[in-house]
């Protein structure tokens, strides 16, 4: 088991640096940065090449990743465009990316697996089509509207809630937090009610109840436990995309986070930034996946890693 | 909306947490402790360059050095006009060199005394290559400019050979040819002085910037807000008459608009499109609309044979009418937007140029002639129309469908123009520089200052900086020439008229519409307005 | 219903000889009946498979059958829109932006004064393709190599995972606006072929994550012991096992693919007009929602109307394949 992990830590190794080699030339290949620099005209030529040059945009890609990554190396992941450290961006936009995903990833296993279980054990009774029309809901109407609504009914019509996020506190973060999860919510109470129902019937949920076990111990202990591979494998999958890809819910509730960065990063083709946050990310999905592997030989004891 | 009575509450919550974090010392919204009192707040987007005045192009970090920083002119809020604010006098016999005396009695925030080396030393740094400032090109009809700051290769001078600081009180600029708009120009901000700890210790300077306007910069959290408090001893006749301005950075202008709905924010000065159709209902009579310096184009590139072909001019010509101009002002922007008849703007005022109606014909709306002067001219270059515009910022989708869909109504094609979207405003810029462009794109204009000259010059001059398109004329470059050289305003003016039109009869860019600047205020604040640049006057506004 | 496929696991189960069965299993076995088998060969004489005992059991399957009738009604609007809307869904009047249902319109006028109901008909082939292609080609390379990966273990699955791994790193945003910004042709297969590529990598582990738990079990063990080929035991004993998370998430994702082309479209590179899609419709429709929801309500709707007609199948195909619910 150690053995395992310690591979595994040492495969983040080629990771890291293929990802970050991969983002590095993705970002160089959109072109030019420094035409988007001067507003609604070119720069002069020799401020360009000024420009270039202080970003060290005029060096060939090869000798740019290699200054790059030498400097990552020392803590230093350079400046954006505006003249601040993409440290000290990361360092206000990951604390609170990290609450809100934290509230999401929350959202999706309370109320997705409680929907599931609850589905998963009464298909096609009203319940399991109330939800199923609400997971429809979520799916085909877009995290902007839901957002938008939200916000004017809970802020404005109810004063439930503060519209926008301003200090990023937990609290603040609840109904983005459940915005931001929706589309994973249906993924997830779907996935447990499709193993719920598919276990329901196995043999060893039959011996439970055989046996004359209460039937909440079978649920959670016998049905639930070896229900939920695919549903841990989906979270994890899912936290990634729920940090890097919230652009949608951080800018409708203000919250100055890592979607929001990166992807004003990406339009503003700022190679430092977007480096930077998505190497950082690329840490957290190795390490996600790394528990997910770890969580397969906890829920089911016959998987071993050697 | 019952939400403004939570406003007070909201006011005081946010001083209180305001005092909360910045003693937690937190990881992001600190700083700005004790802002109570009459404090505004207002929506505010991350400024894109450090902001130095000279390096600050676009209207959020403008908006900053407009509120911290006054120059030798100032432009009136509500007319434009440039009046002497830190000058005493400008003057010159020949329109190319002048003499500058500035008054007595003002100073930095810091207590520096501005003197002309203030001045001199500002303009030195803002042209030099060195120091990357994205508006040099503002010194560039200064004498020497072309040693500081080479087309290419290295700098051959560290200051500009025109400047020369006379005593503490007065200096002389040189130009390198004749214009006399020149001295209406000083009201830009990057003309501003600047104090010696700029130089000394700039990095310092960056993190807080200090000025000589109304207001000082009392903290600045990158990306997320500044607090903005009224300088008590600010010579200027303009002081604030409110105690300070919070600026919060909003990720998104509608979450802006619906935090001022709640209560939470007293001004934002960038409504949604959205959301125009609801700010009678939303917001009552707390809403402006007034005109800016903007005007939105529709430019073509002249370096493709088939718009630069004899008879195309007829095409372009026909686009135009073939565009309901009001319909689409009326429907997609609710009069936030007025059709223009002219290529210039409505804030310049009758005096300073603009006129109403020097399109003529060509810029109304008539389907049927459009029709025929398309076909006139050879029909639309490649059989399709495809306006390309920037999808990353400012909707302009919605005005490009609006438009293709009126040619397509006027042509009887459906399929006649479509827009063409590119992903980001770099890669934008980026076709244009390199000729790329194969059909008409979408062209905004925001003045510097408001001249005449400023909407005609730098658009459509042969080779000038944001002659996107290209286009060349003699004839508009000598009258342009002749326009700068004519030292009465009303003759230069006149001038300037007839180069416009020459770029109406060759239609060398469609215009549409003139921009207006829209806001929304809270009901605690009163005298809000928006000057022609679109930014809120902030030191006229009262709080309570 | 005598189920043929599951003969082998019993069969072990009864001798005993499957070492790490757990209790349920076991018992199970001896509870249960052992299935008389009169029946092992099909009407035609030939031996029948799960797959065709699943197409027996769909064919008579309401919920499937409904599914199919909705899936069906889709292609053919897609293929023929002009069947049933007159009128081209690019002719748009500004005068009538956001109107309300007018005759020949029933769903109303959107912001740029086009009719809903045309747009929303026409809308159905780019909508269409774009999901369930970007689908099938994510299920296919996603479920195979996650499948493989999770089954051999090792080297196979450390690689192919750090490569997934390498892929979920790109953001979505990027991807688009780097790969798709090149492509001149205006056809949904570059969007199609991106969404594959980004895509995969989310069934891909989900697929392994099912295979690694499906592979332990005791009939696949059984299976192995008596020297059944890797294939053989891929396809015929982990696949009907493994392959209901993988229908969930695919049926899901269908709906977010229309979606997120409409995404790409409002990044500038998706489908460039004169396209028409839902997704293109929904997104301009949704900061009007306030005043015209309408607009979004339609082609909102039709998407969900998609989503569920193919959850719904996957739900009955899922069923189908699961011995145990017969």
């Amino acid at each position: 088991m150690g053995r395992y992990v310690l591979r595994r830590l040492l495969q983040m190794i080629p990771v890291f640096v293929g990802a970050t080699m991969l983002i590095f030339l993705m970002v160089n290949v959109m072109g030019d940065p420094v035409a988007g620099l001067c507003g609604e005209q070119s720069c002069d030529p020799a401020t360009a090449a000024q420009l270039k040059r202080e970003f060290g945009l005029d060096k060939p890609l090869w000798q740019q990743y290699v200054t790059y990554m030498g400097n990552v190396f020392t803590g230093d992941f350079g400046t954006a465009f505006n003249g601040q450290p993409v440290t000290e961006l990361m360092a206000t936009a990951f604390p609170v990316t990290i609450r809100l995903t934290i509230v999401a990833v929350f959202f999706e296993i309370v109320i997705g697996i409680t929907l599931g279980v609850v589905t998963g054990l009464r298909r096609g009774r009203p319940v399991d089509s109330g939800v199923l029309l609400a997971t429809l809901v979520v799916i085909s109407v877009p995290t902007f509207v839901t957002g938008l609504l939200l916000q004017l009914l809970l802020g404005i019509r109810w004063h439930w809630i503060r519209p926008s996020v301003r200090y990023g506190t937990f609290d603040e973060l609840i109904v983005p937090g459940l915005v931001l999860a929706s589309v994973s919510l249906a993924y997830v109470t779907r996935l447990t009610r499709t193993s719920i129902a598919e276990n329901k019937r196995s043999d060893y949920v039959r011996t439970a109840i055989a046996k004359g076990l209460p039937r909440h111990r079978v649920v959670t202990r016998h049905l639930l436990r070896n229900s939920l591979i695919p549903v841990v494998t989906f979270i994890g999958t899912d936290i990634g995309a729920l940090m890097g890809g919230a652009i949608v819910t951080e800018r409708i509730f203000n919250i100055h986070g890592v979607g929001y960065q990166l992807y004003q990063g990406i339009l503003r083709q700022n190679t430092q930034t977007v480096v930077g946050f998505v190497t950082v990310l690329v840490l957290v999905f190795l390490v996600a996946n790394l528990l997910v592997d770890l969580l397969y030989a906890v829920l089911d004891p016959r998987i071993r890693y050697a | 909306m019952r939400g403004f009575a939570h406003v007070r509450w909201a006011a005081g919550a946010v001083a209180t947490a305001l005092a909360i974090t910045s003693c937690g010392g937190g990881w992001g919204w600190g700083g700005g402790g004790g802002n109570g009192g009459a404090v505004l707040s207002s929506s505010w987007g991350d400024p894109q360059n450090p902001l130095e005045p000279a390096n600050t192009n676009e209207v959020q970090g403008g908006k900053v050095l407009d509120m911290i920083f006054r120059g030798l002119k100032k432009y009136d809020p509500r007319t434009g006009r440039a009046q002497d604010w830190l000058a005493r006098s400008i003057v010159t016999r020949d329109s190319r060199h002048f003499t500058v005396r500035i008054k007595d009695g003002w100073t930095f925030s810091d207590g520096e005394r501005i003197t002309a080396r203030s001045f001199v030393d500002a303009w030195n740094y803002g042209a030099s290559l060195r120091n990357n400032q994205k508006n040099a090109y503002f010194f560039g009809y200064i004498d020497g400019y072309d040693q500081v700051h080479p087309d290419s290769g290295t700098q051959r001078a560290d200051t500009l050979s025109g400047l020369k600081v006379l005593d503490d009180r007065t200096f002389t600029v040189t130009l390198n040819q004749k214009f006399s708009g020149f001295p209406d120009t000083l009201g830009y901000v990057a003309f501003a002085p600047l104090p010696r700890v700029f130089f000394t210790d700039h990095a310092a300077w960056v993190r807080k910037p200090v000025g000589n306007g109304p207001y000082a910069i009392a903290s600045y959290t990158k990306g997320a807000q500044m607090y903005l408090r009224k300088w008590d001893g600010y010579p200027g006749p303009d002081s604030a008459r409110n105690d300070g301005v919070t600026l919060l950075v909003y990720t998104d202008s509608n979450t802006a608009y619906t935090d001022l709905l709640a209560g939470n924010l007293d001004l934002v000065d960038d409504i949604p499109a959205a959301q125009l159709k609801n700010v009678g209902g939303d917001l009552g009579g707390r809403y402006i609309n007034s005109p800016a310096g903007i005007i939105q184009t529709i430019a073509f590139p002249y370096y493709d044979k088939a718009w630069n072909r004899p008879g195309a001019e007829k095409v372009r010509t026909g686009l135009s009418m073939a565009i309901n101009r009001r319909q689409i002002t009326d429907t997609i922007f609710r009069k936030t937007r007025t059709p223009a008849t002219d290529w210039t703007s409505p804030v310049l005022g009758a005096d300073g140029g603009f006129k109403p109606g020097l399109c003529g014909a060509a810029c109304d709306y008539d389907p049927a002639r459009a029709k025929k002067l398309i076909e006139d001219g050879g029909g639309i270059p490649g059989g399709r129309l495809r306006i390309t515009y920037n999808a990353d910022s400012g909707s302009h989708k919605e005005w490009i469908d609006a438009v293709c869909n009126s040619i397509n109504n006027a042509l009887g094609n459906d399929k006649a123009c479509v827009g063409n979207p590119v992903g980001t405003f770099a890669d934008f810029r980026n076709r244009i520089g390199q000729h790329k462009m194969t059909g008409p794109f979408r062209a905004g204009w925001q003045m510097d200052y408001p001249l005449i000259q400023n909407f005609l010059q730098p658009l459509y001059y042969t080779g000038a900086s944001s002659n996107d398109g290209k286009w060349s004329n003699g004839d508009f470059d000598r009258l342009v020439d002749r326009a700068n050289a004519e030292t009465r305003p009303a003759t230069s003016v006149a001038v300037f008229q007839q180069a416009e039109k020459v770029v109406r009869d060759n239609m060398a860019a469609i215009p549409l519409w003139y921009q207006n600047g829209s806001a929304g205020y809270s009901d605690r604040l009163s005298d809000v307005a928006l000057n022609p640049f679109s930014v809120p006057v902030y030191n006229e506004i009262k709080v309570g | 219903m005598p189920e043929q496929p599951y003969e082998p696991e019993r069969a072990i189960a009864g001798t005993g000889m499957g070492g790490a069965m757990d209790l349920g299993a076991s018992e199970a076995a001896t509870l249960e009946p052992a299935p008389t088998a009169p029946q092992v060969t099909g009407p035609a004489g030939k031996p029948r498979s799960l797959w065709s005992d699943a197409w027996r059991d769909l064919r008579r399957n309401p919920v499937f059958l409904l599914s199919a009738l909705v899936i069906l009604f889709l292609v053919f609007i897609s293929l023929w829109p002009s069947a049933i809307a007159s009128g081209s869904p690019l002719t748009c009047d500004l005068a009538k932006a956001q109107d309300g249902p007018a005759p020949g319109a029933p769903f109303g006028y959107d912001g740029q004064g086009c009719n809903v109901y045309t747009r929303t008909v026409y809308g159905a082939r780019t909508s269409v393709t774009v999901g369930l292609c970007a689908t099938l080609g994510v299920v296919l390379f996603g479920s195979v190599l996650g499948g493989l990966a999770g089954y051999y273990g090792g080297v196979w699955d450390s690689v192919l995972s750090r490569l997934t791994d390498i892929f979920f790193a790109i953001p979505v945003v990027l991807g688009g606006l780097v790969l798709l910004s090149v492509v001149t042709s205006n056809t949904v297969w570059p969007v199609i072929g991106f969404m594959v590529l980004l895509g995969w990598p989310q069934i891909s582990r989900i697929a392994r994550g099912s295979v690694i738990t499906a592979k332990q079990n005791d009939y696949v063990q059984a299976a192995r012991a008596l020297g059944a080929s890797d294939s053989r035991i891929l396809l015929r004993h982990i696949a009907p096992n493994a392959v209901a998370p993988v229908i969930v998430v695919a049926t899901i994702a269908l709906g977010t693919y229309i979606a997120l082309e409409a995404t790409l479209s409002y990044l500038g590179v998706g489908l460039k007009p004169p396209s028409v899609s839902w997704g293109i419709d929904i997104s301009a429709a949704s900061p009007y929602v306030r005043n015209a929801p309408h607009a979004l309500l339609w082609p909102s709707g039709a998407l969900a109307l998609t989503v569920l007609a193919f959850i719904m199948l996957g739900d009955a195909v899922r069923d189908a394949l699961d011995p145990k619910l017969r």
